[in-house]
Formats: C-alpha cells, sequence, structure tokens
C-alpha cells in the first residue's frame, strides 16, 4: 500500500457515492436534532394550551340578580329584632325565600317552562346562597318585612352550561340538573338577570365543599402561600448566605467542609417527598408543632430551598474578583470585614435573584405539604401574622391538588384556573428576578 | 511586489497546488485578511511568517475551509485546488478537508486509544476495506509520523497518555492516514519543547517528498529551517511571498525586514 | 415564663448590651476612640453577642430536650399493664399528650383552678366530658393512670419551664456582666465578634448536616418501630402490597416489590423520552443552532424546568390520560384505565426534557473545540464529529446526567400520584394502571394516620428505601461528572 504516491480521484466539484451517503447521514442526524428541538417546544406549547383551555373559563363566572322578599312572619315572628331570636332561623328557613324570588323574578319576565316545578326552578341558585342571605340579615336586620336585592351565585351546574361543560343532552342523564333549567336559565339570562361578570370570589373566597364548587375560591391558599414564602424568605435567605459566606470564604480544605459541600449538593437532589416525611416526623410528631400550618410548611420548604441558594450565592461570590478582596485587606480591613464591607454587597444581586429563583421553586412545591397536613380542607382564613403562622391554611399547589381529587367536574376547570393563577406569580417572580440580573448584572 | 507575484504566477500556474486570489475574510465587521493573492506549490513545505494578529493563521483555515465553522466568518475571492474552486458551492467540505489535512496549535489526541486516533479518518473516509488493511494505514502512518517506534507496543492505550511531542506527531500521523494532498499546520511546535520541536521539523522535511506542506509559525528560525518559500503576512496584508532564502537574506519590502531584523513583531 | 416573653427578654438584653459596652469601651478610652483597640460598635456588639448567644443555644436545647425528659420521667410512672393493654407505649403516650393539652386547656380557660386540678380525679370527675369542651375528644374514658401521668406531666412541664427561664435569664446576665467587665480600651472586642460571626456562619453552614441527619434519624427510628412489628423479609422481598386497615398489622402485606416495580417502569418509560429528546435538543442546540434560534429554543425548552410538578400531574389526569385511553389503550384492548404507566412516564418524560437537555448542553459545551476542530480538520461531517468525538469524550458527563435525571424520576411525586394510579401491581402492559414507592407514601400518610401501626409506619420504610437508592444515584452521578470536569480543567 503506498501513500500519498497516489493522488486522490475524482473532482472536488462532484462528491463521490461515499460522500453522498456521508452527507445524508448528516442530515438525518441534523434533522433528528432539529425533530428533538421541535417536540419539546411542542410539549410546552401542549402543555400549556390545555392548561389555558380549560382553566381560563373559571375566570368568569354565572350569577343571578334576584330581589328576596324578607317576610316578618318567617324569619321573625316576635317582631323585636332580637338577635338570638334572629339566628334561630337557620339557612333551611332562608331556602324557601330564594325559591319564592326566583319564582317572582319568572313571573316579571313572563317566562314559562313546561315541566319546571318550583323547587328545581329554584335549584338554579348556588347552595351557598341561603347562608350568604341568611349573613345578610343578620347583619342588617332592619331589612326585615321588606326586600332586598343581591346577587347570588347560579348553580355550578348552571354555570358549567355556559362555559359548555354541562350540555342539554347531559342534563337529561344528570340527576343534578335537568334540561328545563338549562332553558331557564337561558331565558334569565336573555333577560339580563342572569349575568357573567369577572370571578373576583374565585381569586379571595376561602374553598368550598364538595356540591358547591361554583362558591370555593383560592383566598386562603393564596395567602397560606404567602404565609410560607415569608417564613421561607425571613430563614432561608440569611441561613443561606451566611452558609455561603462560610464556604466560600472561610472554610478550611478540610474533611468537614467536604462533608458539608456534599450534603448540600445531595440535599438539592434528594425528592421533595423526603423532605415532607422530615417534616412530619420532626417538626409535627416530634417539635409538637400544629398539622396544616404555614409555619411547618415552611420551615420543611426552608429546608429543601436552602441548597437552591447556597448554591446559587456562592457562585455569586465566587464571581466577585479576588482583587476586591486584596484591595481591602490592603488598607488593613480584617477579613470579616473585607467580606461583609466590600464582597457581599457586590455579590447582593446575584444573591437576590437566586433567592426568588428558589422562592419560586418553593410555591409549586405540593408533595412535602401533604404530608404534614396541608390537603386537609379549610375554608377559614389564617388570622394576621404572627398567630396566623400557625393556623390551618392551604397552599395554592396543594389547593389545586385537592380540587383534583373532586368528582364534580367543575372542580377540574377550578384547578386549571389555580394553576393559571399559581402561573402568573412564578412568571412574575422570573420576570423580577431577570429584570434584577439584567440591571445590576457586572461584568468584571 | 504584485507585479512580481503575478509574473511567478503565470510562469508557475502548472505546478500550484493552491492558488488563492483576491481573498478577503472579515470576522463580523473585522477585514481580517485583505485582498491576498498566492499560489503554493506541490511537494514544497511554504511557512507564513507574521507578527501575532497579522492573519496568517487566519488564512490557513481559508485554505480547507475550517473557517466555516466560525458563524461570523465571512470568504471573499477565489481559492482553487487543483484548478478548482473550493468555495464554489457545489464542494462539499468534508470532501476537500480530506484532501487538505490539518494539525493544530495544541496537540488535540481524541480521548481514544493511540490505534483509534489513526484509524479515525480511514475509518469514516472509508479508506480500508478489511482489518488487516486498516492495521496497514496505521502502522504505516505512524512510521512516518516517526512515532510508531515509541507505541508500537501500546496501541491501545490511551493517545491523551503521551507526552506534547508525542501527541503532536500523533497529530501529523492521524493527518497522514487520510491520504492528503496538502497538509495544512498551524503552529504546530508553539506547544512543544525543543527537541520535541526538532523532532517535528524533521518529520516536516520528511513529509514534504509526498505532500505539500503550510506551516503557519511564530518562529523565524523555524521558518527558515524547514521551509522553501516563505510569505509574509502584516496586518492583514500579503506583505511579500518568495523563496525562504530571499526572503531572509534579501527581503524586497521594509517591512519583511523590519520583521525579520526584530523591530517589528 | 414563656418562650416568647423569653425571646422579647433576649432581644432587651441584646439591645441594652450594645449600648452597655459601647459606653463602657468609650469611658475606657477616655472619649477618644483612638485610644481604643476596636471601633466603639464591636465593644457594643460584643457585650449584645456575648449576652444573647449562649443563653439562645441554652434556651433552643433546652426546648429540643424537654419532651424527651418529660416523656422518659412519665414513662416511668406507667404501670405495665396498661401499657400492656393498649399494644405500645406509644399509644398510651399519646393519650397522656392529649389529656394533658386538654388539661392545659379548661385551666387557661378558667374551668379550673390550680388547686381543682391537683385534687382532680377520674371518680368525681366526667374528665372525658370536662376535656370535650376544650376540643380534646376522646375515644374512651380516661384510665386514672393515665390522668396521673398527665398531671404528672403538667407539674413536670411547669417546673421545667421555670428553671429552663433560670437557667436562660442567668446565662444572659452573666454574660452580659462578664462582657462589661472585660471590656476596656485594650480589648481586642473585634477579634472577638468577628470570632463570633464566623462560629454562627459555621452554624448556618452546618444545618445542611443537620438536615441530613434530621432526615436519617427521623426515618430510621420510625423504620426501626415499623420492622419490630413487620418482618423485614416480607418487606423488601412480598409481592403483595396489601394494606388493611381494619386489623392492626397481621392481615396486611406490605411487600415493597410490586411498588419498586411501578416506579422503575415509570422511570423507564420516562427516561425513553426525555433522553433522546434531550440529548438531541442539547447537541442540536449546541453544535448546529445558530445565535437566534439557540437563544429563542433554549429558554423555550427551559421554562418546562421551571413549571411545578402539580401542574404537569394535572396535564397527565386531563389530558395525557384520557388522550391516551381513547386513542391507544382501549382500541388496542390494552386496558380502560386512564391512569398508567404510560400516562405517567409520558409526562414525566417531558418534565425531564429540560433537566437531560441542560445538564447534557453544559457537559457537551465542556469537551475542547480543539477536539471538534481536530476531527472536522480531518475531514469528518459535524455528525461524525459529534458521535465519534464530541459524545464518546462527554459520555460520563452524560451518563451522569441520567443517573440524576432517573434519581429525579424515582422521587418525583405528583406526576404519579395524579398519573398513575393507586393499584400495586406487578404487570408488564405500559396501559396499566400501577403504583410507585412516593405515591404510597402520600397514601399511608395523609387522612387518618396512626403512629403505632404498620400501615402507618410502612410509610417511613419506603421513604427510607427512596432515600437510599435515591442518594446512591446522585453520588455516584456527581462522583462521575465531578470526574469528568477535573478531566477538562
Amino acid at each position: 500500500m503506498s501513500m500519498g504516491d497516489t493522488p486522490r480521484k475524482g473532482s472536488l466539484l462532484e462528491p463521490d457515492a461515499r460522500t453522498r451517503r456521508r452527507n445524508a447521514a448528516e442530515a438525518r442526524f441534523h434533522l433528528y436534532g432539529l425533530v428533538a428541538v421541535c417536540l419539546g417546544i411542542l410539549a410546552l406549547i401542549v402543555l400549556l394550551s390545555s392548561i389555558l383551555s380549560n382553566g381560563l373559563s373559571s375566570f368568569r363566572q354565572a350569577y343571578v340578580t334576584l330581589e328576596v322578599s324578607l317576610p316578618e312572619d318567617r324569619l321573625d315572628k316576635s317582631g323585636v329584632r332580637d338577635p338570638e331570636v334572629l339566628a334561630k332561623v337557620s339557612t333551611f328557613g332562608y331556602a324557601p325565600l330564594i325559591r319564592d324570588a326566583v319564582g317572582a323574578e319568572m313571573e316579571r319576565l313572563g317566562i314559562q317552562i313546561e315541566g319546571l316545578n318550583e323547587k328545581d326552578a329554584g335549584g338554579i341558585i348556588s347552595n351557598n346562597a341561603p347562608a350568604r342571605l341568611r349573613d345578610h340579615v343578620l347583619a342588617n336586620s332592619d331589612l326585615i318585612g321588606g326586600t332586598v336585592t343581591m346577587t347570588f351565585l347560579a348553580n355550578g351546574r348552571i354555570d358549567g352550561y355556559f362555559k359548555g361543560r354541562v350540555t342539554m343532552e347531559s342534563a337529561e342523564r344528570d340527576k343534578n340538573v335537568s334540561p328545563e333549567q338549562l332553558q331557564l336559565a337561558d331565558a334569565l339570562k336573555e333577560a339580563g338577570t342572569l349575568t357573567r361578570p369577572f370571578n373576583w370570589a374565585f381569586i379571595t373566597a376561602g374553598d368550598a365543599s364538595e356540591n358547591r364548587a361554583e362558591a370555593s375560591g383560592l383566598g386562603v391558599a393564596i395567602l397560606g402561600s404567602l404565609y410560607m414564602m415569608i417564613v421561607v424568605l425571613v430563614l432561608a435567605l440569611p441561613i443561606g448566605v451566611a452558609a455561603s459566606i462560610y464556604l466560600e470564604e472561610f472554610a478550611p480544605k478540610n474533611r468537614i467542609t467536604d462533608l458539608i459541600e456534599v450534603n448540600i449538593s445531595n440535599l438539592a437532589a434528594v425528592p421533595s417527598i423526603v423532605f415532607g416525611i422530615l417534616g412530619l416526623a420532626i417538626f409535627i410528631n416530634f417539635a409538637g408543632l400544629p398539622q396544616s400550618a404555614p409555619i411547618v410548611g415552611g420551615l420543611v420548604l426552608t429546608l429543601m430551598t436552602l441548597p437552591t441558594i447556597i448554591i446559587s450565592t456562592r457562585a455569586s461570590l465566587k464571581a466577585v474578583p479576588p482583587s476586591i478582596r486584596d484591595a481591602a485587606l490592603g488598607v488593613g480591613a480584617s477579613k470579616m470585614q473585607a467580606v461583609l464591607h466590600h464582597v457581599l454587597p457586590l455579590a447582593a444581586p446575584g444573591i437576590l435573584t437566586g433567592t426568588i429563583i428558589g422562592l419560586a421553586q418553593a410555591l409549586g412545591e405540593t408533595a412535602p405539604l401533604l404530608l404534614i397536613g396541608m390537603v386537609a380542607f379549610v375554608a377559614e382564613y389564617p388570622a394576621a401574622p404572627p398567630e396566623g403562622f400557625f393556623d390551618p391554611a392551604s397552599a395554592l399547589p396543594v389547593q389545586i391538588y385537592n380540587w383534583t381529587q373532586r368528582a364534580d367536574p367543575a372542580f377540574v376547570e377550578r384547578a386549571s384556573g389555580a394553576i393559571i393563577v399559581l402561573l402568573v406569580f412564578l412568571v412574575s417572580m422570573n420576570a423580577l428576578a431577570i429584570f434584577l440580573r439584567r440591571k445590576f448584572e457586572r461584568r468584571w | 511586489m504584485l507585479d512580481t507575484q503575478a509574473s511567478e504566477s503565470t510562469t508557475e500556474m502548472t505546478q500550484a497546488k493552491i492558488s488563492a486570489r483576491n481573498v478577503q475574510v472579515f470576522y463580523g465587521d473585522n477585514h481580517a485578511i485583505k485582498d491576498v493573492n498566492v499560489d503554493i506549490e506541490d511537494k514544497t513545505v511554504t511557512a507564513f511568517i507574521g507578527p501575532s494578529g497579522c492573519g496568517k493563521s487566519t488564512f490557513l483555515r481559508c485554505l480547507n475551509r475550517m473557517n466555516d465553522t466560525i458563524d461570523i466568518a465571512r470568504v471573499e475571492g477565489e481559492i482553487t485546488l487543483d484548478g478548482e474552486d473550493i468555495y464554489d458551492p457545489k464542494v462539499d467540505p468534508v470532501q476537500l478537508r480530506a484532501k487538505v489535512g490539518m494539525v493544530f496549535q495544541k496537540p488535540n489526541p481524541f480521548p481514544k486509544s493511540i490505534y483509534d486516533n489513526i484509524a479515525y479518518g480511514p475509518r469514516i473516509h472509508g479508506l480500508a476495506r478489511s482489518r488487516a488493511e486498516l492495521d496497514e494505514i496505521v502502522e504505516n502512518s505512524l512510521r512516518r509520523g516517526a512515532i510508531w517506534d515509541e507505541v508500537k507496543d501500546r496501541l491501545h492505550a490511551p493517545g491523551t497518555g503521551l507526552s506534547g511531542g508525542q501527541q503532536q506527531r500523533l497529530c501529523i500521523a492521524r493527518a497522514i492516514a487520510t491520504e492528503p494532498e496538502v497538509l495544512l499546520m498551524d503552529e504546530p511546535c508553539s506547544a512543544l519543547d525543543p527537541i520535541a520541536t526538532a523532532q517535528v521539523e524533521e518529520l516536516i522535511d520528511e513529509l514534504r517528498k509526498n505532500f505539500s506542506v503550510v506551516i503557519v509559525t511564530h518562529s523565524m528560525q523555524q521558518a527558515a529551517r524547514v521551509s522553501q518559500k516563505t510569505a509574509f503576512f502584516h496586518l492583514g496584508n500579503l506583505v511579500e511571498y518568495g523563496e525562504t532564502g530571499q526572503i531572509f537574506t534579501n527581503p524586497r519590502d521594509s517591512r519583511t525586514e523590519s520583521y525579520i531584523t526584530g523591530r517589528i513583531g | 415564663m414563656t418562650v416568647p416573653s423569653l425571646f422579647l427578654v433576649l432581644a432587651a438584653m441584646f439591645i441594652a448590651g450594645f449600648f452597655l459596652g459601647r459606653a463602657r469601651a468609650m469611658k475606657s478610652g477616655g472619649g477618644d476612640i483612638r485610644r481604643l483597640h476596636s471601633l466603639p460598635f464591636y465593644y457594643g456588639a460584643n457585650v449584645s453577642l456575648t449576652a444573647v448567644i449562649p443563653a439562645l443555644g441554652a434556651l433552643i436545647a433546652w426546648l429540643l430536650m424537654q419532651p424527651l425528659w418529660i416523656e422518659a420521667q412519665v414513662s416511668e410512672l406507667l404501670p405495665p399493664e396498661l401499657v400492656e393493654k393498649a399494644g405500645a407505649e406509644s399509644l398510651v403516650m399519646t393519650d397522656i399528650w392529649r389529656v394533658a393539652g386538654g388539661l392545659v386547656a379548661a385551666k387557661e380557660a378558667g374551668a379550673l383552678s390550680q388547686s381543682e386540678l391537683a385534687t382532680l380525679s377520674t371518680e368525681t370527675t366526667d374528665i372525658r366530658a370536662l376535656l370535650g369542651q376544650f376540643g380534646v375528644a376522646l375515644a374512651a374514658d380516661v384510665d386514672p393512670a393515665v390522668l396521673e401521668a398527665a398531671k404528672a406531666s403538667i407539674d413536670l412541664s411547669r417546673a421545667a419551664a421555670t428553671w429552663m427561664a433560670a437557667v436562660v435569664l442567668t446565662l444572659s446576665v452573666g454574660g452580659l456582666g462578664f462582657a462589661l467587665w472585660r471590656t476596656d480600651k485594650d480589648y481586642r472586642a473585634r477579634n472577638v465578634v468577628e470570632f463570633g460571626v464566623l462560629f454562627l456562619l459555621l452554624v448556618a453552614a452546618s444545618i445542611a448536616i443537620l438536615t441530613t441527619v434530621g432526615i436519617v434519624l427521623s426515618m430510621l427510628f420510625e423504620t426501626r418501630n415499623f420492622f419490630s412489628q413487620y418482618p423485614w423479609q416480607e418487606f423488601f422481598f412480598g409481592t403483595t402490597w396489601d394494606p388493611s386497615f381494619s386489623g392492626r398489622g397481621g392481615a396486611s402485606k406490605l411487600g415493597i416489590l410490586p411498588l419498586l416495580w411501578g416506579t422503575l417502569y415509570i422511570s423507564l418509560i420516562a427516561l425513553l423520552v426525555a433522553v433522546p429528546i434531550g440529548l438531541f435538543s442539547a447537541i442540536y442546540l449546541s453544535e448546529y443552532a445558530g445565535k437566534r434560534m439557540r437563544s429563542l429554543a433554549k429558554p423555550a425548552i427551559e421554562i418546562l424546568a421551571g413549571i411545578p410538578t402539580i401542574v404537569y400531574g394535572l396535564f397527565a389526569l386531563i389530558t395525557v390520560g384520557p388522550l391516551l385511553r381513547d386513542y391507544f389503550a382501549s382500541p388496542m384492548g390494552l386496558g380502560e384505565s386512564s391512569s398508567s404507566v404510560m400516562t405517567a412516564g409520558l409526562v414525566m418524560g417531558i418534565m425531564l426534557i429540560p433537566f437531560v437537555s441542560s445538564l447534557s448542553d453544559d457537559i457537551i459545551n465542556a469537551v475542547p473545540q480543539t477536539l471538534r476542530d481536530g476531527s472536522l480538520g480531518l475531514g469528518a461531517t459535524r455528525s461524525e464529529t459529534i458521535r465519534q468525538v464530541v459524545l464518546p469524550a462527554a459520555l460520563p458527563g452524560i451518563v451522569g446526567a441520567i443517573l440524576l435525571a432517573a434519581s429525579r424520576a424515582i422521587g418525583e411525586t405528583m406526576i404519579v400520584v395524579l398519573g398513575a394510579g393507586a393499584a400495586a401491581k406487578l404487570d408488564l402492559n405500559p396501559f396499566e394502571a400501577m403504583t410507585t414507592v412516593t405515591v404510597k407514601i402520600v397514601s399511608q400518610l395523609t387522612g387518618d394516620t396512626d403512629f403505632s401501626s404498620p400501615e402507618t409506619l410502612v410509610a417511613f420504610a419506603l421513604g427510607l428505601t427512596l432515600f437510599v437508592i435515591t442518594l446512591g444515584l446522585n453520588i455516584l452521578a456527581l462522583v462521575i461528572v465531578r470526574r469528568y470536569r477535573e478531566q477538562y480543567e
């Protein structure tokens, strides 16, 4: 075999068969890569559009405005307006009033629907309407004997009808709603009695029970999440920064430091549910903190978020050039002064960005919170801090999980809507982090 | 200068392996190579010399279209190999690079065995029909890379375990194994100690019998030792091109003279 | 003295210490700060820290140790036959804590005076009814021994609280006094304060270790309890998972194998989705894509990493599950369940794409450019260069990335809770609902839990198994990746 002596045959301008084959393989490989990227982006688009298409409708809700008469003989026979006596009339006593109000409204508008009895007509109003009416009357006892105009939630099935979840056909088979009720709803909508405004209650109200999907809201969950984020911020930021300063600036290179470092990188990869077990065993069973409390959730999430904050803080500290430290030491500052007066302020933007991203991660975390009892049904708002940290509360992601476990399909819509709220929070936090990074980023 | 070169190129047109006409290279907005004309002969060592940043490496990378791998690089003008325009859209840079091999500044053996390093090129270009043939190509290439004796007992040890000089000779052997017609060397000795450098230089002289070798070098002594032709680059211009002896003893351009006497660079 | 008021006192000592220390130093220097060794601030900080840190440390340690100590004391009071009747000491202790909690609540509400509490007895008072008024609902009447133990624990707690306050206050006042006595113009306050701060930094850094220790200990103790009630051979090698909540122990079959099988099957499918897509995306973005494409596609894929897992879970539940059932499983006769191994695996795979791609991207970028040049310079195409030079060089790092992704997949909870189902099965059909270790941890630890029954305690054994598996994978991956990085540094 002699090499070099035999110049390669063939012209550069005409690729030989082998080169063509190789180029085809190259094009295929290129295509695989492109397909992979497209699949990734496609998955994102499908995911987001699935959530949006299921959840956007939860931001509108059907309401019915009714004029309710409050006859004295049914609410306060004595006529003295004694609050104790008034309170004895339960919500069952108010339900017929609402039913009558629907009947009166139908009469006023001249709506007549064959096969619709009075009880079913009243059924288009949410089950929580009597309670609302009762609360209103108890607070304003002078209304008794007159009439009051109030806006009530429509029943979840009626709301679902306007969102396409319930149809005339499905209503035939559904024992909770009849086609006649849907006809009534149509007629009321025509007349303007039934409206579908923006659903503020979805964001502010507390959770509601299984058969009142229309009344449920995210208020308690948002507040609970906020409380937990406060706990995480107050604990994780100082501890994380202190740990990072130690490891990055002061730690001697020895076994203990190594152990701490391995520990931190491992903790960052420990399954989140393990932190839930830790929280249950240590904070609830051992330390006796209350279940479902934001303080416990906050502590668990703090431990989970610490590694993230430590890793990003160390990166920011590392990015401050040694010349800054040398300059401070050169004028006689102690090592501690050099770090606290010069390095730390310069690293602050990076630390802040890392903290916000860590908080965003913690905000979306679900699994550990299930184990510390946050999954319980909580309809009451927790008190203001600091007592509120120990009150039962829910959290956004747990509320979503909670709703997925319920039978009424209206809760699927609610869960998707709650995800939109959660994603709005996450996007704003990440946008803030990106903004801060852009604004304060410094290249050495 | 231009007219002498032009007359040279007309007389030597038949012998020129590579000829470049009005070559411009841009890196983004930076005009890195300005209007270079040069003819590179077969079975000759041609040295490109000049101060750092003068564009000699950039120009070298144009000759086998390695600049294609840099997004912002743009080449204009005409470069032909055996009369065929290598920037013709029909030309496949892969096929071109099989004919115009390259050795880099820093030895870059693949993290594979010595054998696999050499066999890599022949395998992708399909040069061997059997294992025995491949073995033969590997042995021949290592012999011609003047490293056979040092590695013949450990062909399956990783190439990254060799010393710097050995690694560079391995890379040269690897480039030879694909049977190129031209071998481009981008400062092949800059990362080596003097003894390894001497070995590689010796090897380059040997290679001249079969290949056209183009070597970029920082060291004028090296250019004088190994090359027959020398091109002097300065600020992206080809200032002077001619016989090595003439460039070093009797430069025509004052900038060349300043450089070889050490006043610029 | 209550704990919050102790904290308030310590805060007051902190502030007072600062001003006292600074004033004393200034006086010692004759009002001229140039004659002091350190800035006045450090003298103040020194006194503050000495007054507060040891006291605070003692307070926290005391709060941690006190329940253990009281439990040990009270358990000595318990007659053995009571423990035997209840089945386990921990059950009796739970009762005692609840009774004690109720009594304290009753006392605070004014329903019981101190002397009434002392003479309280099961014969004269219906304790169950009394406690019922204060939100403590008991299943049965209170045993006299339990009541006595509860009263003892209340007394012990009160005594302990008094002692704690005394110790903490002594330490605080002593610290303040000592630091003030040492304060002098030549005293090296800055060095002492910096040493103290350094100590605090070290404590913060040790929290990582404490967390790991906490995780391991919390699971180890309960796992030991579990194995004292349930044979370990049956847990690790049992092929049936069938907890019964009717009878305690005995009837339940708690074999981990079906759960591990579900976990591994789902993780495998997830990796089969995520590794090719993630790896090819990384290759495409780092080797082929132009700047523009890269700057758009890379963040888009990384958005997937920022989406909480509950969102993926809901996606599996309402979109992917029904889709797979209606278009694949049902027509092919493979199953009628919308939650299945395939559903969970597919969605988890999507979640892992950015994880694999960004780790691989880093690793591919760490392969030196000279290797690519060397290969291209020999006339290799880009794909040949990638497949034969870049990927083999990056292989250890990529293996590490895949191991980390596998560890993620195994520990993932919400997607499998919502997408995989709850039936523990050893089956090969990917359209069948199966369950995982994490799903069972959630189901055994939510709702009604009874920390003395193996059905609840098994969750800790499952958690420990999960922790050990993921820890192994993580450490292996970290070691591989670290070695790989060192190779090219």
